[in-house]
């Protein structure tokens, strides 16, 4: 009985998060009509909630855990509780943004609780401080004038941060990422990401000029190599990649991106020859099978997961995802795949898409360079964390070992990832007191009472 | 219409502000409009995205397998939990392994034995054969999905899947007949498609019991390894078979068909002296009729006659020191490894197959094969298709890959020379009305007592449209003609009809 409730709860998750999905991209569209949108949102946020309930009682039959109980309605009570805020407090919230972070996270708690249980109730707390810390970021970005001004004091924070690492981190899998603050176990490089887009735009909404430029990419530079001694490459990759898309933009000279591109490439090919732990990861990108047993054996376990759960998936614990390595963190992706299927799997990475074009559409509607550039920078890091995380676990590409955001157990990746939302959000509310999406938005209305 | 122009003209006056703006700040004017670089940021993330999926959508439907039957992949044995182990059959139906309950117990049944013994392989102690190959389709159910239901509310495991091999019942048992009390092994394809139509190797063991019997078995002073699939991973000197790859090289290299040879029975070079087999002295004859007498002495002066490398590229054309194309796993590959010229003995002994050069039979089969189907090879494969256990369709393998190791023309003239082997050569018991047959025996020695050699026969024959290429080697049997030969006859028989 148990098992059939299971089979049934996998495809009944599978359509759900199939049609969510196709949603979240109809809401993207702009010729939308606020009613429609409206109850798009609405079937969203249902399909949320559904989510949370059908998996929450196969977790349940599962585990025979009261605490699981309790995850689902804490879950239910956190989401309603970002929604209110969000949607009611907030006037002009981007509501798909605050469905697509629901939905994210309820896919986090989902697999989390599956995996250990005793991460899900932490991350659960992470997620209940990260919402009360960060409803008031909309706020202050919109109300305070400071953020313009605080140029050198984000690159001093973030390069003292990044520093403290490199010098005091707790080595992990050979990178040093983390750092112990008492009882926390902080990863810095999480937030000095936002720290470096605000720095750079401060930057660049000074002046465009070359000379700017150079100072601004020396400082990220020193970043950079900060994050390559301690082996962190993925996160290098994000703060290169984030400026080189900042630079291109405010400056509008393709030369930049051509540029910095051929030095990426360049840097690869000398880090494949400089770095012994560059050479492992491309070993096993290239035929993991073949060092199955060393080298190859975390991106192998990911792929016999991915491969064996195939399109529809196993169902939730019909597979063994607890083979893979560090799967709460880096591989939660191989979990999610293998349990929930590929088709699951891939609907989320949509969902990831919707989030970055969203961004970047938002980006796109504000009118101060400044804010404007905030917001493609952010989206800019959230694009490229995402590709390279899942491109990493699929071995589309080698795997760097950074998180999947919102989904990955961690507190430092949760709470950055939220205030990059909190961040969008105050953003997109800028742009509606800056009048133009309120304007389009009133006509848009009037013309629908007119006709 | 005339709001519509006045937005238009606001909308416009805006960004000229916009630009007015910009300008003082920066002091440059931006001459490009305000979102292109957007756009080409955008597109740039979303090819990356959908290149990403692409990509993974690619791995989800063709190469998983690759890692789902991976014997490092420990998720399949969970499957064993909803499912009963699927049954193995042969084309024509007959089931070669099957699971019985016995009480709580699933049990593994063979009720051929030890017949598919190295084919089929074993599920207990690492697995092998089709057992191992197809070890999750065997754990899949997809039985009529109502029975599956009901199964599980009644907490009983659904019936596995069937895998249907590509082999063939009568065949097998006359290669497994046929090769007796000898080791060795004896391998079948049908040349048009790749399919393994017959797969033998001796000494063999009883897969019914290889759990209670496994210390022998394995152990490292049991000299016969039994458990060795001598078809896929025996390394044989190929013996005179290897003419083939000789003939084929001297024809490429400038060689013709009627180029003549003297034989006296012996030739010597550098102090090296070659006999012909049995001491025969054969006299003036071309290649055609050097190849059908096997004569030592026309191919060791055809392959003097060879350049430095030349008859390595054509061995390694002839996938030589490469991987087969073959779905099957642990085929070992065939080594070849003459380079120089300088050492004559070397090169006289290397072009009559003796040598350093090694070779697995289905190697010699699929050569064969290549001669049979214009030069080309398909992938050699040995499942033919899955079905759900009321006999529907569940999954079909299209193996439309193939290889060119040889042109058309070479392969026509190998065949007329291998034709030549069966009217008037070394293998005229194979010279019947009711098929025509086409081959070329060995005697390869393997020690240095020359009355020690393994008996081999490569070749195929054809009735109508019908196919079938072997390989047989008999170790220690002693020449090629008085047995290998025999037992290819009676597999051509049996496949081809009496």
């Amino acid at each position: 009985m148990i098992h059939l409730i299971t089979e049934i709860v996998r495809l009944l998750l599978i359509i759900m998060i199939a049609v969510y999905t196709y949603d979240s991209f109809k809401a993207l569209r702009s010729n939308t009509s606020e009613r429609v949108a409206n109850r798009l949102y609405r079937k969203q946020t249902t399909i949320v909630y559904l989510t949370v309930f059908c998996s929450g009682l196969v977790l349940y039959l599962h585990t025979n855990d009261q605490r699981v109980i309790a995850i689902t309605a804490a879950q239910s009570v956190l989401f309603a509780l970002a929604m209110l805020i969000y949607k009611q407090i907030y006037e002009y919230a981007n509501k798909p943004l605050i469905n697509n972070m629901c939905m994210l996270l309820a896919i986090s708690f989902l697999i989390l609780t599956r995996l250990r249980i005793d991460h899900a109730i932490r991350q659960l707390f992470m997620a209940a401080a990260a919402l009360l810390i960060t409803c008031v970021i909309p706020l202050l970005i919109e109300k305070l004038k400071l953020w313009k001004r605080l140029t050198y004091f984000y690159a001093v924070v973030g390069i003292l941060a990044l520093g403290a690492v490199a010098v005091l981190g707790r080595e992990t899998y050979g990178a040093k990422i983390n750092i112990k603050l008492g009882p926390v176990l902080l990863q810095p490089s999480e937030f000095v990401k936002i720290l470096l887009v605000f720095f750079i735009a401060c930057m660049l909404y000074q002046r465009t000029d070359l000379h700017q430029v150079v100072i601004t990419g020396i400082i990220t530079a020193i970043m950079i190599l900060i994050l390559v001694a301690s082996k962190d490459l993925g996160s290098a990759l994000i703060f290169f990649v984030t400026f080189l898309v900042m630079v291109y933009v405010a400056t509008q000279r393709p030369i930049y991106l051509l540029a910095g591109l051929s030095m990426m490439a360049a840097a690869s090919v000398a880090g494949y020859f400089l770095f012994s732990h560059v050479r492992t990861r491309v070993l096993a990108w290239k035929d993991p099978l073949a060092v199955v047993n060393d080298q190859g054996y975390q991106i192998c376990q990911s792929l016999f997961a991915i491969g064996t759960g195939g399109w529809f998936g196993s169902g939730l614990f019909q597979g063994m995802p607890q083979k893979i390595p560090v799967v709460t963190t880096d591989f939660v992706f191989s979990a999610i795949s293998e349990e929930l299927g590929a088709l699951f799997a891939l609907s989320m990475i949509f969902i990831c898409i919707s989030n970055f074009l969203m961004f970047f559409n938002i980006a796109m509607q504000i009118r101060d360079q400044f804010y404007k550039l905030i917001a493609l920078g952010l989206g800019t890091v959230y694009g490229i964390q995402v590709f390279t995380t899942l491109g990493g676990v699929t071995k589309f590409i080698p795997s760097t070992g950074v998180t999947l955001p919102l989904v990955s157990y961690g507190g430092s990746s949760i709470l950055s990832t939220m205030i990059l939302f909190a961040i969008i959000q105050g953003l997109y509310k800028r742009a509606f007191s800056e009048g133009d999406l309120h304007e389009k938005r009133q006509k848009r209305q009037k013309k629908q009472k007119r006709s | 219409m005339r709001r519509d122009r006045r937005d238009r003209r606001n909308k416009r006056d805006l960004e000229i502000m916009d630009l007015e703006e910009d300008t003082r700040r920066t002091g440059k004017r931006r001459p490009h409009a305000r979102n292109v670089e957007f756009a080409v940021v955008t597109y740039a993330f979303l090819l990356l995205f959908i290149s990403l999926c692409a990509y993974f959508v690619y791995f989800v439907s063709f190469q998983s397998e690759d890692f789902i039957n991976h014997p490092s992949n420990a998720r399949l044995s969970k499957l064993s939990d909803t499912v009963i182990r699927g049954n193995i059959t042969t084309k024509d139906g007959v089931v070669v392994a099957k699971s019985e309950i016995k009480g709580e117990k699933e049990v593994r049944v063979y009720p051929k034995g030890r017949t598919y013994a190295h084919v089929v392989g074993y599920n207990s102690n690492g697995m092998a054969g089709v057992e191992l190959e197809r070890n999750f389709q065997l754990l899949r159910s997809h039985s009529f999905f109502l029975t599956r239901i009901a199964n599980d509310l009644a907490n009983k495991k659904s019936q596995g899947d069937t895998v249907v091999t590509t082999l063939d019942s009568k065949l097998q048992e006359t290669a497994y007949n046929g090769i007796g009390s000898y080791q060795g092994a004896a391998v079948a394809i049908d040349p048009d498609t790749g399919a393994i139509l017959a797969m033998v190797s001796k000494p063999d063991f009883d897969p019914n019991t290889v759990a209670s019997s496994w210390k022998s078995l394995s152990s490292g002073d049991n000299s016969s390894s039994v458990l060795l699939n001598r078809a896929t991973q025996g390394l044989y000197p190929p013996g005179s078979t290897f003419k083939m790859v000789t003939a084929l090289s001297y024809l490429q290299n400038g060689g013709k068909m009627s180029d003549t040879f003297s034989c006296s029975g012996a030739l010597s070079n550098n102090g090296y002296t070659i006999h012909c087999y049995g001491g025969e002295v054969h006299g003036q004859q071309d290649l055609t009729q050097a190849f059908g007498n096997s004569c030592n002495v026309a191919f060791a002066t055809a392959g003097l006659s060879l350049e430095k490398g030349e008859l390595k590229e054509t061995a390694e054309r002839l996938l030589f020191n490469r991987e087969l194309p073959t779905t099957l796993s642990n085929v070992k590959k065939s080594s070849f490894t003459l380079d120089g010229v300088e050492d004559k003995a070397l090169v006289m002994q290397t072009s009559i197959g003796q040598g350093n050069t090694l070779v697995t039979p289905l190697h010699m089969a699929v050569i064969a094969s290549a001669a049979a189907n214009n030069g080309t090879v398909k992938t050699v494969h040995d499942i033919d298709h899955i079905e759900n256990d009321n006999g529907n369709l569940v999954k079909s393998f299209d193996h439309k890959n193939s290889e060119t190791i040889m042109t058309k023309e070479e392969a026509k003239r190998l065949r007329i020379m291998m034709r030549y082997v069966v009217t008037n050569g070394t293998g005229r018991r194979l010279n019947v009305s009711k098929y025509r047959a086409y081959g070329k025996t060995g005697t390869a020695e393997y020690s240095s007592n020359k009355r020690q050699s393994h008996s081999w026969f490569v070749g195929f024959a054809k009735k109508g449209k019908k196919k079938i290429a072997v390989a047989v080697v008999m170790e220690g049997a002693g020449s090629g003609s008085a047995y290998a030969v025999p037992l290819a006859g009676r597999m051509f028989d049996t496949y081809l009809g009496e």
